[in-house]
């Protein structure tokens, strides 16, 4: 999830399709992997790259946030903790990216389609983190969002996509439950920080519906991706999921979600809640959320800053590698 | 920006004493010595393995996805290789 309204190619019936593109799709069709040097149309390909790229830069940006609590996290284990947390973001990006290169794309590339704003990542990092309670809103929320369309996601018709997602899953869990367990402090806490978790909760739960993408009705790359496989659900389907599983999580905690018309619909067996303000999410989308500089700021400074230690690394394997050989050619 | 990019490296983690080791993914790195400990952040955080291996990808030789049916069908008719193959009457005990 944390790739939004990615652009796919085309779509076709299968007797228009040419012979290729008809064993292609009977394959995905079947269940078979896609494994990288096969043959696949090149609209799967530019998607994939494409999804899985905005996927991966959604986990490296999606570290700032968290990362800006780090140094202030309120005990030395909580510290500890969020650290592992943040750096398995860093772990997923990298899988991530290692899947997308797999298709033809090579990792600068990809890092600089991100810095020049060509490739997007998902709108929930931009969003500032303000209280430490909002460590639990993003770990309990965010994380329980991605979960949500990452564990159909493991099932996608592209091998190695679908083997970093059973990597990610595995680890995911231990992100959302850590979340959780703050708010659940929180929430038992203090009237002061019981506001904290709510106040929290108020500002993450629209934001986290955004993640999903807009509305079915207005979702016009599904079609193609779910006959590909890349996209195993529909953004309303997942989003229902969500606010099901979430709204019982939340009156556990004694939270109020921040949504009047929000109603357990006896009929649908799902609860009726309000859309996010769309125009908002298209703002963000665009550039216009209220971090999206300074997101893109930070990632920028960190590469161009660290320019000379990647070099300084490579230089140094050069080196080493000059040497060995020519230690081989005294020794001979 | 770097012009030039680190080179690729697959990832071989034994997970348990006496297993082989197994190919989990791969990373880019200057040189082995940092692909092995990229390879232990990236993919040993939660104790996974007991060793690692590191290979540059561009020293792997893969079969061609066209090669599947010559390579791998002629195994097809060859049932009598498994030992089930051969009925062996039940007076002659476990063999």
């Amino acid at each position: 999830m944390y790739a939004q309204m990615v652009k796919s190619e085309g779509m076709k019936s299968l007797e228009e399709m040419s012979p290729e593109e008809r064993a292609f799709q009977e394959r995905v069709d079947r269940g078979e992997k896609i494994e990288p040097k096969e043959w696949m149309p090149e609209g799967y390909r530019k998607t994939l790259i494409r999804q899985i790229g905005q996927h991966a830069h959604s986990e490296i940006v999606g570290q700032l946030p968290e990362g800006n609590w780090i140094t202030r996290a309120p005990t030395l284990e909580r510290k500890a903790i969020l650290l592992a947390k943040v750096q398995d973001e860093a772990g997923h990006g990298l899988y991530l990216y290692s899947a997308a290169e797999t298709l033809g794309v090579s990792r600068d590339e990809l890092f600089e389609k991100l810095h020049s704003g060509a490739m997007k990542y998902s709108s929930i990092f931009n969003y500032p983190t303000l209280t430490w309670a909002d460590m639990g809103a993003v770990g309990w929320l965010v994380d329980g969002a991605a979960i949500m369309n990452q564990v159909p996601l493991q099932r996608t018709s592209y091998g190695p996509y679908s083997r970093a997602m059973i990597r990610i899953c595995k680890e995911e869990s231990f992100h959302q439950r850590q979340g959780y367990a703050i708010m659940m402090k929180m929430a038992q806490g203090t009237p002061e920080q019981k506001e904290m978790a709510q106040d929290a909760l108020n500002r993450f739960w629209y934001p986290s519906l955004m993640m999903f993408g807009p509305s079915d009705k207005d979702s016009v790359h599904s079609a193609q991706s779910m006959a590909w496989k890349i996209k195993m659900n529909t953004n309303d389907e997942l989003r229902q999921k969500f606010v099901d599983e979430t709204v019982p999580q939340a009156e556990y905690l004694g939270l109020t979600v921040p949504d009047e018309t929000l109603k357990w619909n006896e009929e649908r067996g799902h609860y009726d809640f309000a859309e996010p303000d769309w125009a908002e999410f298209f703002e963000v989308i665009k550039g216009n959320g209220p971090c999206n500089e300074e997101r893109l700021g930070a990632r920028r400074e960190a590469w161009d800053k660290g320019a000379w230690f990647r070099d300084g690394l490579t230089a140094y394997a050069e080196k080493a590698a000059a040497r060995r050989a020519a230690s081989n050619v005294a020794a001979e | 920006m770097t012009k030039k990019e680190w080179p690729l490296w697959e990832i071989f983690i034994r997970g348990q004493h006496g297993l082989n080791h197994r190919h989990v993914g791969s990373l880019h790195a200057p040189d082995a010595e940092m692909a092995i400990k990229n390879a232990r952040d990236v993919y040993t955080r939660r104790k996974e393995g007991v060793s690692i291996w590191v290979v540059p990808s561009a020293a792997i030789t893969a079969s061609a996805p066209s090669e599947k049916g010559p390579l791998f069908d002629p195994a097809e008719s060859k049932v009598y290789r498994h030992p089930t193959f051969f009925d062996i009457p039940d007076e002659v005990g476990h063999m």
